[in-house]
Order: C-alpha cells, then structure tokens, then sequence
C-alpha cells in the first residue's frame, strides 16, 4: 500500500473537487431518498383509502387550515439566498486561502506528460477512450448525451412525480437518470481521476504508479472469435451483431413497457418509444462493451475500412 | 429670532435710505459707494439671519432621510414592516424582481431544492468578478501568458487569492450545475410546462463546460496544454468533419481544413489556440450563457415559479386533467 501516491492523487489541487464531489453526491441523494420515501409512504395511504385521499394534505410537510399557503419572498426567501451566498463566499475564501491553483511548467509540445489528462469533467470521456475510438467515445456519444438529455422531456409521457420527491411513481426513469449520471458519468470520472496512471493503465488506489510497466494485453476482435478473415464478412458481421443489438435490445425494452408499465407504453407514440429505446439501448451499450473489453478482452465489433467500433 | 430680526433689518434700511437722500445732493459718487455699502451691509445683516434659518432646516431634514428627494427618487416606497411594502420591495428592484412577491411556503424549505440554481448563478457572479480582474493582468499571448500567471501569484497584491478563487469557483459552478440537474431530474420538474427550460439548462449545462474548458489552457501551462491537446484530439475524429475521423479524408479533410483546425486556429495548440480560447473564454461564451441565463430565469416564472414542493398525484388521476397544483386537501 503506497500511502504517498494516494496522497498525491487525492490532494493533486484539480482532485480535490472530486474528493468533495463524492460526499456531496452521497449527501444529496440520501436527502432525496428521505423525501421520496415519505412522499411514497404518503401516496400509499392514500391509494388504499379514497375517503382520506379527497380531504388529506397532499404533501408531507405539515399543514394546517388557518395557515397562510404562501409567504413572503422579503424576507422569508431572500434571507436563505443572503445566507447562501455569504456561506459560498466563505466555503471559497477558505478553500483560496488553503489551496493554490495549480501551475505546471510552461507548456511544452515537446514533453508530453504522462498521464496526460483532460480537465477532471471530462475524465469520464476520457475513460471512454478505452472502449471505443475516438469518433464514437469523443463525438458521438458526447453528442448523444446531449441530445438525450434534451429529449428528456418530450419522451417521459409519465404524467406523475412532477414537483416532489418520489420512487414508487418513476421507477424507470429514475434508475435510468441514476444509473447515467451516478455510475456511468460520475463513477468513470472517479476511474479516470484515482485509478487511471500513467500510459492510461489500470493503478488500483496505493498501487505505486510504475511508469515503465508495460501489460502485454492481446485484444481481439469479435470477428476473429468466429473465425471470420474477409473483410466483406466482418462489414456484414458487424453490422449484424451491432443492428441485432438494437433490435433485441428493442424487443426487450418493449416486452419490459408491456409488461411492467402498460400505461406508459400506451401513453406514448411510436417515435417517443423508439427513440426512448434508442437512447436507452446506447446508454446501456458503454457498459456492455466495457464488460466484453475488460472480461473478453474484446476491442472491435463491427470492423469496417472507414470505421470501427 | 427671525421675528426680532427681521424688524430691525427692516429699520436699517429705512436709516440707510434717509443718508442716501442727504448725500444725494452733495455729490452723486458719494452716493452711488455710500449705496453700495449699506447694501452689502444689509446683505451681510439678511446672510446672519438666513444661514442659521437654512442650516437648522437641512439639519432637521437630515433626521428623517428617508424624506430627502434623493432617497425618494431612488426607493419609491416606504419601508414600514406591512405587507404592502414587504411586497413592493421585491417587485420595485430590479435585482429582486426575478422573484415573485410571494412564494409557496414549502418551497422555501433547503431540501427541496437544495439552492443548487441560486449558488451556481451566484458563483457565475463570482466568476465574472474575479475573472474581469484577472483580465487586467493577462495577455493571451505566447510569450507573456504563462508569466502573467507567475506575476499574478507572486507580485499582484492579491494576485494569488484572485486565481485561486477564480479556479475554484468554477469547479465549484460545474459541481453546481449536475447537482441542479439531478435535482430538477428527481423531482420530475422538467415535465409540463417545463420541458423547454429544462432544454435551456441543457444548453447551460453544456456552456459551464466549456467555459471552464476554454479556461484550462489559458496558464499556457503543461496542465493546459495536455488537457487540451487532449480533449481537441478528439474533434480529428469527428464523422464527415475530422481527417481521422470515420468518411472525413473521403471528404477532403486534412489537418489544415478540419473542424479541430476551426477550433485552435492551426494545426497544433498554440499561440492561435490560446488568443482563440481567450476570447472564447472571456467574451464569447459568458455573453451567450448571460442570454441563456435570462431566458432560463424568465421561463422559471413564466412556467409558474419552481416546480414543487407539488401535492403528490395518485395514479388513479394520472391521466385527468388537472389545473395548477391546487389539489384536495390544500
């Protein structure tokens, strides 16, 4: 156990915002676990009783009839966002007081450094390098999460869970969004911040980073596994393994809709459905190829002349 | 003493003008200085009497300021502890106004929304702060970029707090705007009526990226440069548009036409790279995010304030239609 590396992997300046991004990432969805239990505790018994769900207040904060519905902004509000803002500024003065920027030596196109790293946001991109080329882990995916995020809206027709907390009403959605943003943004981040050394090799956390080991890894293409040479066969391989993906991939996703959420298939058209298990099925894609690389030691699929993946 | 005053002024003339009347036949200079001191002596006689009157009036204004024009033309309305003025407070500047005059009582409560919009909007603030002093000590040039930094930590009073604060506020602000998302995202607050501005936040989203992307290379450091280098490697493979990328030489693409050369400016990171992100940095993004930012604030009203603490909705009422978020029982 090499103490002295982790330390200076965890306290590096740009590192540190990670360090606390973790905490604060565990805080916060505790905080919305809490409210989403109650809320669905809440929900529960009002289902089973209809009587109580016609008078009962709807939320789980307390209320009572003679209080007022809404209060001021001046000051109930602004005195929270006054709070916040000093408490900010405070949490920023310490953390400047305490910790310098940081600044390496002036930029040198002639010494690349080793591990050569982007900006700790994108580290999670960076990871992705590894599973697929650049054109998909740089462009494309990056492009898809944005789309996908901005189709967000117009894809859950799911009319509950709007404006509270809740589990029980957005089970799909919500594990979805979680398993995107907690384990596949932030847990690659993690990856590429604490594990990641030099020559972009696998260093596990106070493993001393060896910058002249060398893994011998022999990859192989899913191709060779089926012994197929001709490039011909490995285009239309490839695009019937990958189309195949997609499309029992789709035949799964719907089969799970009919089954465990009928109402929400029937609320949506044929394109919400589709592109929903487009998205869905390509989200799900990066962790299944990083299992094929990291279990099969499998690099490509599909393996074409201008394009591989 | 303006009433006892006044009177014996009032006598003096009289005397003085009786003089003038006497001299006038004599010689009419005589008169003519004669008139002129007595003039300015009952000038001086009004001046003892009208200074002490004016200042003991400014003095009594001074005790109540709030009756000044100048206060009043600033705050237009009073400041008593009613409803009325705690409501007019807020909707009479133009700082406050972004807010409603009043909001649901839940929706004050931290857990909710855990002020994730506010904090990252406040250290965008931070960040325009420190930034435009930074602005003051850089060149984004080649030569004197990375040197501005060492004097910036090591000469410029200050210099060394200002870049910390600078940096960590924007870690902060990218850390801000997921948490933002994941709250909006778990409390289903992007749904009818608020799919566009959640579109909005997507884009803002992408826009705190990349401002603090833009900003990693300008120390002109190693750090930077790598970083950039490579996270830029990556437009070469971008499909149709990069050389490397998939179609992209079909296409005609070489590392002096493609969409990676667009964005340094050259081939390489370099003194083209630099000038471009600087700009980028400091004038282009933050302008279109500013916009964003308005439009973004402007929707969360308009789309009828933050989304909740909503009243939960049954399954069974799902798919009737509500209005607003009245519901039984509040």
């Amino acid at each position: 156990m090499d103490w002295r590396q982790l330390w200076e992997i965890c306290s590096a300046p740009d590192n540190v915002p990670i360090v606390g991004l973790i905490p604060l990432l565990a805080f916060y969805i505790y905080l919305a676990v809490k409210q989403a239990r109650a809320n669905d505790v809440l929900i529960e018994q009002l289902e089973a009783d209809p009587a109580m769900a016609k008078t009962h207040h709807r939320k789980t904060w307390p209320f009572k009839p003679g209080w007022a519905k809404e209060v001021h902004v001046w000051p109930f509000l602004l005195r929270i966002e006054f709070l916040a803002a000093i408490i900010i500024t405070i949490i920023l003065m310490i953390w400047s007081i305490t910790l310098n920027a940081p600044l390496e030596e002036p930029a040198n196109p002639n010494l690349t450094m080793n591990p050569a790293k982007a900006p700790w946001y994108f580290l999670g991109l960076q990871e992705m390098l590894v599973y697929f080329d650049p054109w998909i882990a740089g462009v494309v995916m990056p492009t898809m999460i944005i789309i996908g995020l901005m189709v967000i809206p117009y894809i859950d027709t799911n009319p509950l869970g709007s404006g509270y907390y809740t589990w029980k009403q957005r089970k799909f959605s919500i594990s979805t969004f979680m398993f995107g943003f907690v384990i596949l943004w932030v847990a690659m981040i993690i990856i590429g911040t604490f594990i990641r050394g030099p020559g972009w090799q696998w260093f596990w956390p106070g493993q001393t980073w060896d910058h002249n080991r060398l893994i011998y890894e022999v990859n192989r293409d899913l191709p060779d596994l089926f012994g197929i040479t001709s490039n011909m066969a490995k285009i239309v391989f490839g695009a019937i393994v990958v189309g195949g993906f997609y499309l029992v991939g789709g035949g799964a996703v719907y089969s799970l809709f009919r089954r465990k959420m009928p109402k929400d298939f029937q609320r949506m058209s044929l394109l919400q459905f589709s592109l929903m298990a487009f998205l869905w099925l390509t989200m799900i894609a990066l962790p299944l190829k990083m299992a094929l690389r990291l279990l099969w030691h499998i690099k490509y699929v599909w393996i074409t002349p201008w394009f591989n993946v | 003493m303006a009433d006892e005053n006044n009177p014996s002024g009032g006598g003096n003339g009289g005397g003085s003008g009786g003089g003038t009347g006497a001299s006038n036949g004599k010689n009419g200079k005589v008169g003519l200085v004669e008139r002129v001191t007595t003039g300015v002596k009952d000038d001086i006689q009004a001046l003892k009497t009208d200074i002490p009157a004016k200042a003991k009036e400014q003095i009594e204004g001074l005790k109540d300021p709030t009756k000044t024009q100048v206060y009043t033309s600033i705050f237009r309305h009073k400041h008593d502890d009613t409803p009325r003025n705690r409501a007019l407070g807020v909707l009479s500047n133009v700082f406050l106004h972004l807010h409603p005059a009043k909001i649901n009582r839940d929706a004050v409560r931290y857990s909710y929304t855990w002020g994730m919009g506010g904090i990252t909007f406040y250290l965008f603030i931070i960040l325009t702060y420190t930034g435009v002093l930074l602005m003051f000590y850089y060149h984004p040039s080649k030569v004197q970029a990375f040197r501005d930094v060492l004097y910036l930590e090591h000469d410029v009073p200050f210099g060394k707090i200002l870049r910390n604060m600078h940096r960590w506020a924007a870690h902060l602000m990218v850390i801000g705007v997921w948490l933002h998302m994941f709250r909006v995202f778990l409390t289903g607050s992007y749904k009818k009526p608020r799919e566009f501005n959640w579109n909005i936040g997507v884009l803002l989203l992408v826009f705190t990226l990349l401002l603090s992307f833009t900003g990693y290379l300008l120390p002109d450091d190693q750090l930077g440069f790598w970083a950039v280098t490579v996270g830029t490697n990556m437009a070469r493979a971008t499909p149709l548009l990069g050389h490397e990328g998939p179609f992209g030489s079909m296409l005609g693409m070489t590392p002096y036409n493609d969409v990676r050369f667009g964005l340094l400016g050259g081939s390489i990171v370099d003194a083209n790279a630099l000038l471009r992100s600087y700009i980028w940095h400091c004038i282009g993004i933050p302008i279109v995010a500013s916009v964003l930012m308005i439009v973004h604030f402007w929707r969360v009203r308009k789309d009828g304030g933050i989304s909740g603490p909503a009243p939960v909705v049954l399954e069974a009422e799902a798919d009737k239609p509500r209005r607003g978020p009245k519901a039984a029982g509040e």
